[in-house]
């Protein structure tokens, strides 16, 4: 899972380090790392801005060895729903119950319609969708564009997917 | 001391747009082909529905222009001219046919029977019998070539086979048909319908008076099929494909494309692992596939070279006769 994270250290040498080498040591992948020396906090630490990727139960540890070496963690974001696609969508869509479509993504748990944007020329007209499939891992996404799939393909619709 | 250059003797079946196209490079570019390659391409046979014409010392421009206008025919049908006339290849320029193959298939396996090599722009025979040619070839020591009948002047064949050699394959997908691709691209131009774009295409000779084969994905398919025999090895017909054409798009789903950063395109697509597909899709404004106009354009996927894209016209008499042209030296200059 994507997790970002606010640290604070101490500003002396070798604090970055010690602070990155956790992430590591419990397998995780660190994406990014905005460390601020010019932006102190009143404390008179560094505020350090991190990105990584760690598997959910590793990151309790993370959190506690952190604080054990003297590290402030002073927010945990989690973004579950990492990768995303855009699908369009050209048919009846919403007469062909636009909510049960939806629902067949967001119902998974490992998916989610994240954003749609709908285009309804006339009454009689097929309508245009784009759509933003988010899901937690790139095999969940592949799986969630084919339940997608599957279920307007019954309805009439034309999916068109990304390259 | 110069030696002569080696006399290759050809028959064009088949004198349409790509026939007379090929007549006209080959005249354009007779004397060039002899000193770069030891090559003196004659045509000595040209056989159509109008009629056939026939000299074996070659035939000239005049005996040419008279069989456009239908004078003079000889007494002969066309198996008879690929039979019975001596020459090293047969040019098969007749028209695609993807229920039967025919009148292309029978041209075809009457040549390799005859001890001619074939070189051809027919999709038809290929797309439904390409093993049984093949073996029929191999088995009378001759070759078929067909760089023609994907991408038209782009080289797609011969470059998998020959420049990217030693490469694995993992997949090529690419914008085949340019009649779809200039529907699209005027669509997204202009914000207008497909059925108006379609009337505008019509009008400049673009797109056929049925423009079914091409709209509805079955010229795409027939060249992914191709393809997929002959450089994914699989042996697959154009029934096999999954086929969706460009019918249904909306000038709606094209603007909400373009906001989120997409156009879309025609796409066939093929595989190593049984993806064979052709369908809109989606493809970001910033990717190589993202060609615009008649243009046509595939993005092969290698385990050594990467990615190799190329692009070029996909269609026209001319770039026809091209791919036509590269594929007969080819027979000759290759190792």
């Amino acid at each position: 899972m994507k997790i970002s994270m606010d640290i604070e250290l101490k500003d002396i040498p070798g604090q970055l380090v010690l602070a990155l080498k956790p992430v590591s040591n419990l397998g995780g992948n660190i994406l990014s790392v905005l460390h601020q020396r010019d932006k102190k906090t009143p404390s008179g630490r560094i505020p350090v801005q991190l990105a990584l990727e760690i598997e959910e139960r590793g990151l309790d540890r993370l959190v506690e060895r952190l604080k054990e070496k003297g590290v402030n963690v002073v927010r945990i974001g989690k973004e579950r729903l990492k990768e995303s696609m855009v699908v369009l969508l050209i048919g009846h869509i919403v007469h062909s119950d636009i909510r049960e479509t939806i629902d067949s993504i967001d119902s998974t748990g490992f998916a989610e319609v994240v954003e749609l944007s709908l285009s309804m020329p006339g009454v009689d007209k097929k309508s245009s969708a784009s759509v933003t499939l988010s899901a937690i891992g790139k095999e969940e996404l592949k799986e969630a564009l084919g339940i997608l799939e599957r279920t307007v393909n019954k309805k009439g619709i034309m999916v068109i997917s990304s390259i | 001391m110069k030696i002569k250059p080696k006399a290759v003797r050809i028959s064009i079946v088949g004198f349409g747009n790509v026939g007379g196209g090929v007549a006209e490079a080959i005249r354009r570019k007779q004397e060039e082909i002899a000193r770069k390659h030891d090559i003196d391409i004659k045509i000595v046979g040209i056989a159509d529905l109008k009629g056939v014409i026939v000299n074996e010392n070659g035939l000239s421009e005049d005996a040419i222009m008279k069989l456009k206008t239908g004078e003079k025919p000889e007494d002969m049908t066309t198996l008879d001219v690929i039979k019975e006339v001596e020459h090293e290849i047969m040019v098969e320029a007749t028209p695609t046919n993807v229920e039967n193959g025919e009148p292309g298939l029978t041209h075809i396996i009457t040549a390799l029977e005859s001890g001619r090599h074939v070189v051809t722009s027919n999709k038809g025979p290929l797309a439904l019998q390409y093993r049984k040619l093949m073996e029929l070839a191999a088995k009378k020591g001759k070759e078929i070539r067909f760089e023609a009948t994907v991408g038209g002047a782009m080289p797609i064949i011969s470059l998998v086979r020959e420049n990217l050699a030693g490469n694995g394959i993992i997949s090529i997908k690419g914008i085949l048909n340019g009649t779809c691709n200039y529907i699209l691209t005027r669509m997204v131009e202009e914000g207008l319908p497909y059925e108006h774009v379609l009337k505008e295409a019509q009008e400049r000779g673009i797109a056929e008076a049925d423009p079914s084969k091409d709209v509805e994905g079955i010229d795409t398919a027939v060249k992914l099929v191709i393809l997929a025999n002959s450089i994914f090895d699989r042996d697959v017909t154009y029934k096999d494909v999954e086929v969706a054409g460009i019918t249904d798009i909306t000038p709606e789903a094209l603007k909400l494309a373009n906001d989120a950063g997409y156009v879309i395109k025609l796409i066939g697509e093929v595989d190593r692992d049984g993806c064979l597909k052709v369908a809109p899709r989606l493809v970001p404004k910033d990717n190589p596939l993202n060609v615009g106009g008649t243009l046509n354009v595939a993005t092969i996927k290698t385990d050594l070279a990467g990615d190799i894209t190329v692009i070029g016209k996909g269609a026209g008499p001319i770039e026809a006769a091209s791919a036509i042209l590269s594929d007969i030296i080819g027979i000759y200059i290759s190792p």
